[in-house]
């Protein structure tokens, strides 16, 4: 079903998108800004300088209590008792099924209480499914409403923020976070975490401070040229990354093992389908997610099909686009294990013709 | 955005020309605003004869990918060759340097069934 503009959830901050002139386009339910000037050139901005993405349709619940761990252990792949305060974990949760229910960080504030955040068109999936799990009575609150999270991105992140609040930001290290007074506003998390792979951080704050804060950012990061990012440009920076976004990358049906996100699934304790994803370990996948670039000349797009030189469909694309960064076409693709090996030729069939490429180490953008 | 006076739009999008018995067509500023950064534009139909309406080619931008429909029946006699390496002048550009064919009509009062600047505003709802 398609919901109507005045059906779609708004952030705090909609307004000033509007205002700044942002294509705006529905997203997971939500009312979101896909480009301001254009997404090369907001691409470029990230990757060189600074940007802004208002990303508070992300959800964050809270977790609270004795045996929150425990919950968070046995519904998530990656071993949160790794979890110190104030780190960072990425992590998914695997339904039954062998697929992922979503992908999400893990953040711990204490011994007791944690906060996940989830993407927008799977809160109330990932609710429900971590209530199902929910014996012991772990205090749950989803606070997604009223959070607001801004995604403050690039090479000059650090000197902007680090105007606003006497937190440690120059030296904290990707994967964690404080919670302090940023812009005259307190309890403010930062957390030195992205999806861009340009460095920065994610602000998470009250809706009611949103305006002030944005407005305060960009005051402090006029000198560094900072400017508001789209949707548009986060999704073409993640990808050339060879970050997952789920619904594209990973969905219900598609196994972390088979995703490459092997790294994040812990065979250290019993969690979600956790035998079944061994045995895929150790046993194998029967498809690999990898990375390509085309040779010839055309654009991957979600959900083309893969075949190899004598015409046999062999996968499917789940992501692709023009790597604004490198310049040329590159995607990911659910292979069959053959294929998932560097410089292996595969071929896209854009329009009727069979475009090759071949599969290439990720991520596609090193600095 | 612009919509040059001088021009004719259809439906679709494209803007038309007219050159005596030539069409130059492109897509007009409104398409390339809502398509994003044009990344590719593959047009492989030169020296076709192709029916109003029928696909002349396609234009990749960075997130989505759309076709070009003829705007008017006829032989396309040229296609913008600098689009190949400069595909980004369709959002720079798009009524000069962003044209991408030439089209030898064979029915030049189909042009008449096109529309002027101010009745394509009103298609796409921008105040004239």
């Amino acid at each position: 079903m398609e919901l109507t503009e005045n059906q779609l959830k708004l952030t705090a901050l909609t307004d000033i998108h509007s205002q700044l002139g942002a294509k705006m386009v529905p997203f997971a339910g939500y009312l979101m800004p896909v480009s301001y000037e254009g997404i090369n050139a907001e691409h470029e901005t990230v990757r060189n300088g600074v940007g802004v993405f208002d990303v508070s349709h992300m959800g964050e619940f809270i977790l609270k209590g004795q045996d929150a761990l425990d919950l968070i252990q046995r519904v998530t792949s990656n071993d949160a008792s790794k979890l110190i305060d104030k780190k960072v974990q990425y992590s998914c949760l695997p339904n039954d099924k062998g697929g992922i229910v979503d992908d999400l960080l893990v953040y711990r504030i204490d011994e007791k209480t944690y906060m996940l955040v989830v993407n927008a068109s799977n809160i109330d999936k990932d609710w429900d499914w971590i209530q199902k799990y929910n014996t012991k009575g772990v205090e749950m609150h989803n606070i997604s409403d009223k959070t607001s999270l801004l995604a403050v991105q690039g090479p000059k992140a650090v000197d902007v923020l680090q105007q606003l609040t006497d937190m440690d930001l120059r030296n904290m290290e990707y994967y964690t976070f404080d919670k302090g007074k940023f812009a005259g506003i307190d309890n403010v998390l930062v957390s030195a975490t992205g999806y861009t792979g340009a460095g920065g951080f994610e602000v998470y704050f009250e809706n009611k401070d949103a305006e002030h804060i944005w407005n305060k950012i960009f005051e402090a990061g006029k000198a560094y040229g900072i400017k508001p990012i789209g949707l548009g440009a986060r999704d073409t920076l993640r990808l050339e990354m060879g970050f997952c976004l789920y619904g594209n990358d990973i969905d219900d049906t598609t196994s972390p093992i088979e995703a490459g996100l092997g790294w994040i699934t812990k065979f250290t304790k019993e969690f979600t389908n956790s035998a079944a994803l061994k045995a895929q370990k150790e046993n194998g996948v029967n498809r690999k997610l990898v990375g390509f670039e085309m040779i010839d000349r055309g654009i991957p797009r979600h959900d083309y099909e893969v075949k190899n030189a004598t015409g046999d469909v062999i996968g499917k694309v789940t992501s692709g686009t023009q790597s604004p960064s490198l310049q040329k076409a590159i995607g990911m693709a659910y292979v069959k294990p053959e294929y998932a090996r560097e410089g292996a030729e595969i071929f896209i069939p854009v329009r009727d013709k069979a475009l090759k490429a071949k599969v290439v180490k990720i991520p596609f953008y090193k600095k | 955005m612009n919509f040059p006076e001088n021009l004719k739009y259809s439906k679709d999008h494209e803007w038309v020309r007219v050159e005596g018995n030539h069409a130059i067509v492109g897509i007009t500023d409104f398409a390339q605003s809502e398509l994003g950064d044009i990344v590719y534009v593959e047009i492989e139909t030169e020296g076709e004869s192709l029916e109003k309406e029928a696909v002349f080619g396609t234009v990749e931008a960075v997130k989505t990918v759309s076709d070009l429909f003829m705007p008017v029946s006829g032989k396309v006699i040229a296609v913008n060759a600098d689009l190949t390496t400069k595909p980004e002048s369709v959002n720079k550009d798009p009524y000069q340097g962003g044209w991408m064919v030439k089209v030898e009509m064979t029915d030049p009062s189909q042009v008449n069934q096109l529309m002027n600047a101010a009745d394509y505003m009103k298609l796409i709802g921008v105040g004239a």
